[in-house]
């Protein structure tokens, strides 16, 4: 990332924001004022521990969920105040999510999966593209049952980045995966993120993962807890855990 | 026994009474009378008791009275009490096709103030016995019949011929294919319900079943806790639908009791049919609770905590000839998954199809019911008033009704009462003699063919050849049951597959032929202007000779009034019962699809679609299955309406296999309504779908 991205000002800005889940009688607090700035083309890592609040973080940035209190703003689109069909709107132009346990759709084949997000956005690659992005071009014809879990989460990032998001969200998009595994998936992410220019955000409570990022942003009991910029970005290759 | 014109306040038209004559002082001893209101009549003073339903139909309370031409008189019949009887356990004429309570009554008068009315001292001309122990039925019609001969006697018959007997038989058989036909229907549908209930419940808790083995229970525990659980569904549902059961049993036996007239009529629990209803019910339960508890237990509980690996798919039929590339992905996800569980799918196309078949097969009695009333008043008997006249006369008593005010034409009849055999085999009936040009009162078959009459042997209905086992070309014996009395060889010159009866025809001087008598006829066929029908009925009422003017439009209106409520009750239910099979399968198909298929949709909200895009491919899914089962489902409802066409043939009525095309829409959009709300009420479920618990879920 460099100085004029950040003189472009920020793609997604976060004002103080909490969110609190009523639980039966019990009132979870996720989220307790969080303030931050996502930058075009940057890759983050937002660091925590399990229950520190980092998914709800990244449901709020990709218009999962709204905060209880506060602002969230991306570009000049208040998040906050969008209603239901706009967030979805939102997401379907803007925003690729990667997840955890692939959430790849069992009945369709690795290209019908990306395809499914292409038919729907505005200016998508072909899904083959987007498919030897992540090192699939052999496998674009297989179902996710005649895939492993590595290449499984190949074809979820492969669907996120078709339709040219302008933000890639991954949650713990290695925490199904073995580390070897994982490596690969990783290098997949920092590659699109560096050719594409895709702003990421990864979530993950593993901080060996946190130096391959250009800024990571910790969290814990709902509260940033330090914001840190690494001075030397590791490529996913060195990363070992 | 005496058939007389009545008047009746209020009602235009003649009605016809029939008087029967009891013992003075004492009650019958066959077909005893079971008195309802009003005490028994005494002599002195022409005192009556009336059958119920006539006396329902006008509102008579003893005390009433009621005018009628009793030997060419006028005279004031009085109503003492209200009566029910084994013989008229429907109030009708067993010449006429329907009953019609309002302009058919039967009045029991004693029998020396009968003998009076009619200056019959000492005659009669009706009998019923009772056999000894051990007698046979054929001979003593035999005998009986020739003894009689000498007197007039026009033919004994059997008590399966008994009009009364023979409906309330027929209503029994009716009811007892029903019996059997919608258990099975109804038990099957529940016991897929009840199985795709458990299924689903088993799918949905595999989490907490891996729970419950992590922590050392062993698989025959849990079995027990979800066999409990069925326990407790089967009961309440047992429990439940008794009561329903006796609720509709009590309105069956009600609307039973309004239309036939029993003294007592009640409702019996068949606590066999509970039993075996809660027997069946719980098979089908633990079938399905079984089946899903074994692929659950059979994982190790760690894997069964993970989400379910993706299942595996293969690329549908359709798209193997080339078509997907016009398919969106949605569509294919649809598609797959049909492809993938073709059972479920299989099972759910059942029970939709299941669902119009029922509705077709409950709409298949009013539809044949119309087309008989359409076919045998518009087409058959298209008279507006039917005349008997009190014995055969010659043709000029019919000239006569041509002169009458209102009448616009006049087709005489022969109507020969005869005993018809073949081989051991023989029907008593009437052989209508008619005339060469027939306009009103025609003979046609059911495709409107009209089998020519001739003046050299019978034409019968399809069913009596069948019961004679005869056919066209052959040779049946005939038994005048009138007059000279000969008997004759016929020989059978046609078929006509009418709907009501079993009948002879033929023409006129052909009958006269038989009966060895000349140019004489029993009655006749009227078409009139209905502008003048009250002077006509008022004529007519004071013409002697006519003992028995009845109103077509005014049996079917009265015919259709009675049935009709019933029918409309029936309907009711069906359509209820049509909505809960189809909701019932729709929905749960929908839900199961739902609990498979959540997180994938909860995934296509994330990935930016909209709650209808996500909807379509859960309710595509339906919808397909919803459109592949109508059709399916008519094709059941003609088969079982088919079954039941069968099964209901009896002699007096021949129940065709009429569906409307009006039938199959109703049952089509019926069962489309009730997915579509089914889908509506899916389709909020999907509304609500959590998104992170579905995505993130098993972290």
């Amino acid at each position: 990332m460099n100085s004029s991205a950040i003189a472009a000002g920020p793609v997604f800005s976060a004002r103080d924001i909490t969110r609190v889940y009523r639980m039966g009688e019990v009132s979870v607090h996720a989220l307790r004022g969080v303030t931050m700035d996502l930058y075009r083309g940057e890759f983050v890592v937002l660091l925590g521990p399990s229950g520190s609040g980092k998914s709800t973080l990244l449901n709020i940035l990709g218009g999962l969920d709204v905060p209880t209190t506060g602002s969230v703003h991306f570009l000049d689109q208040n998040l906050t105040q969008s209603t239901d069909r706009e967030l979805t709107q939102f997401r379907r132009d803007h925003v690729g999510f990667v997840f955890q346990f692939y959430n790849l759709i069992p009945s369709l084949t690795a290209r019908e999966n990306v395809a499914l997000v292409t038919e729907i956005a505005n200016n998508p690659m072909d899904p083959a593209e987007a498919l030897a992005l992540v090192g699939l071009e052999a496998r674009v014809d297989h179902f996710p049952a005649q895939m492993s879990g590595g290449e499984q989460q190949r074809v979820a990032i492969a669907r996120a980045v078709a339709k040219r998001p302008d933000v890639l969200l991954c949650d713990e998009p290695t925490g199904a995966l073995d580390a070897k595994t994982g490596i690969v998936v990783l290098e997949v992410i920092e590659r699109i993120n560096r050719e594409l220019g895709t702003t990421t955000a990864v979530i993950t409570h593993n901080a060996m993962i946190a130096e391959m990022a250009d800024r990571v942003i910790s969290l814990s009991d709902g509260r940033v807890s330090e914001i840190r910029r690494n001075e030397r970005k590791r490529p996913a290759s060195e990363i070992v855990w | 026994m005496k058939s007389v014109n009545l008047i009746v306040a209020g009602l235009r038209e003649p009605a016809v009474g029939r008087l029967i004559s009891i013992p003075d002082h004492q009650p019958p001893r066959l077909n005893q009378l079971y008195l309802r209101r009003g005490r028994m009549p005494e002599t002195g003073g022409l005192e009556v008791v009336v059958g119920e339903s006539f006396a329902n139909a006008h509102g008579f309370q003893p005390g009433a009275t009621v005018d009628a031409i009793l030997n060419g008189r006028l005279r004031t019949l009085r109503i003492v009490g209200i009566v029910l009887s084994p013989e008229y356990i429907v109030e009708m004429n067993a010449a006429d096709m329907l009953p019609d309570f309002k302009r058919f009554g039967v009045f029991w008068m004693p029998v020396t103030e009968m003998e009076a009315a009619f200056d019959m001292d000492g005659a009669c001309n009706d009998l019923s016995l009772t056999l000894m122990h051990g007698a046979m039925e054929a001979d003593v019609i035999r005998q009986v019949d020739n003894l009689l001969a000498d007197w007039g006697g026009i033919g004994s018959f059997g008590r399966v011929d008994q009009m009364s007997h023979r409906f309330i038989t027929d209503e029994i058989s009716q009811l007892r294919a029903m019996g059997l036909v919608t258990p099975i229907i109804f038990m099957s549908v529940a016991a897929f319900l009840l199985n795709i209930v458990m299924t689903r419940l088993i799918d949905m808790q595999r989490e907490q079943i891996a729970t419950l083995k992590a922590f050392g229970y062993h698989n025959s525990e849990v079995a027990s806790h979800y066999l409990g659980f069925v326990a407790i569904i089967v009961a309440v549902g047992v429990l439940v639908g008794t009561g329903l059961g006796i609720r509709m049993g009590h309105g069956l036996t009600q609307m039973y009791t309004r239309f036939f007239h029993f003294p007592i009529f009640q409702f019996d629990m068949d606590w066999v049919t509970a039993v075996l209803t809660t027997l069946i019910s719980a098979v089908a339960a633990i079938a399905g609770t079984i089946g899903s508890l074994w692929s659950a237990s059979r994982l190790p509980p760690a894997e069964a905590m993970r989400p379910k690996f993706p299942g595996e798919y293969r690329p549908s039929f359709i798209e193997k000839f080339g078509l997907q590339r016009w398919l969106p992905q949605t569509w294919r996800m649809i598609l797959r998954q049909i492809r993938r569980r073709p059972l479920k799918t299989s099972f759910s196309i059942f029970g939709i199809a299941m669902a119009a078949g029922v509705m077709v097969l409950g709409h298949y009695a009013a539809d044949a019911l119309d087309f008989i009333v359409d076919f045998q008043f518009r087409h058959v008997q298209r008279q507006d008033l039917w005349i008997n006249l009190a014995e055969p006369s010659a043709t000029d008593a019919i000239l006569d009704f041509h002169h009458m005010k209102g009448v616009v034409t006049v087709e005489p009849f022969r109507a020969l009462p005869v005993r018809v055999h073949s081989g051991p085999r023989s029907r008593r009936l009437s052989i209508l003699g008619m005339a060469p040009d027939r306009k009103i009162f025609r003979v046609i078959a059911q495709s409107g063919d009209e089998p020519p009459l001739r003046n050299d042997g019978l034409v019968l209905s399809a069913r009596l050849a069948e019961l004679l086992q005869v056919k066209v070309g052959e040779y049946v014996t005939v038994d005048v049951l009138e007059g000279k009395r000969p008997t004759v060889q016929v020989r059978v010159v046609g078929t006509v597959d009418d709907l009501s009866g079993t009948n002879a025809f033929a023409l006129q001087p052909f009958v006269n032929q038989l009966a060895e008598e000349g140019p004489l006829v029993s009655g006749a066929w009227m078409s009139v202007d209905s502008k003048h029908l009250d002077e006509l009925y008022a004529e007519l009422k004071a013409t002697p000779r006519v003992v028995g003017v009845t109103a077509n439009a005014a049996s079917i209106q009265s015919f259709l009034d009675t049935v009709g409520e019933n029918q409309l009750r029936m309907q009711g239910f069906v359509i209820g019962f049509a909505i809960v099979i189809a909701a019932g399968v729709v929905y749960n198909t929908a839900l199961i699809s739902l609990s498979e298929r959540d997180r994938e949709l909860a995934t296509m909200r994330v990935l930016g679609f909209t709650k209808a895009e996500i909807s379509a491919v859960l309710l595509g899914e339906l919808a397909i299955l919803t459109l592949v089962a109508v059709p399916v489902g008519l094709l059941m409802g003609y088969g079982m309406a088919w079954l039941s066409s069968r099964s209901i043939h009896t002699d007096v009525f021949r129940i065709p296999l009429v569906i409307y095309p009006s039938t199959y829409a109703r049952a089509a959009i019926v069962v489309l309504i009730a997915a579509v709300i089914s889908g509506a009420i899916v389709r909020r479920r999907l509304d609500r779908l959590d998104l992170f618990a579905v995505l993130k879920g098993q972290d």
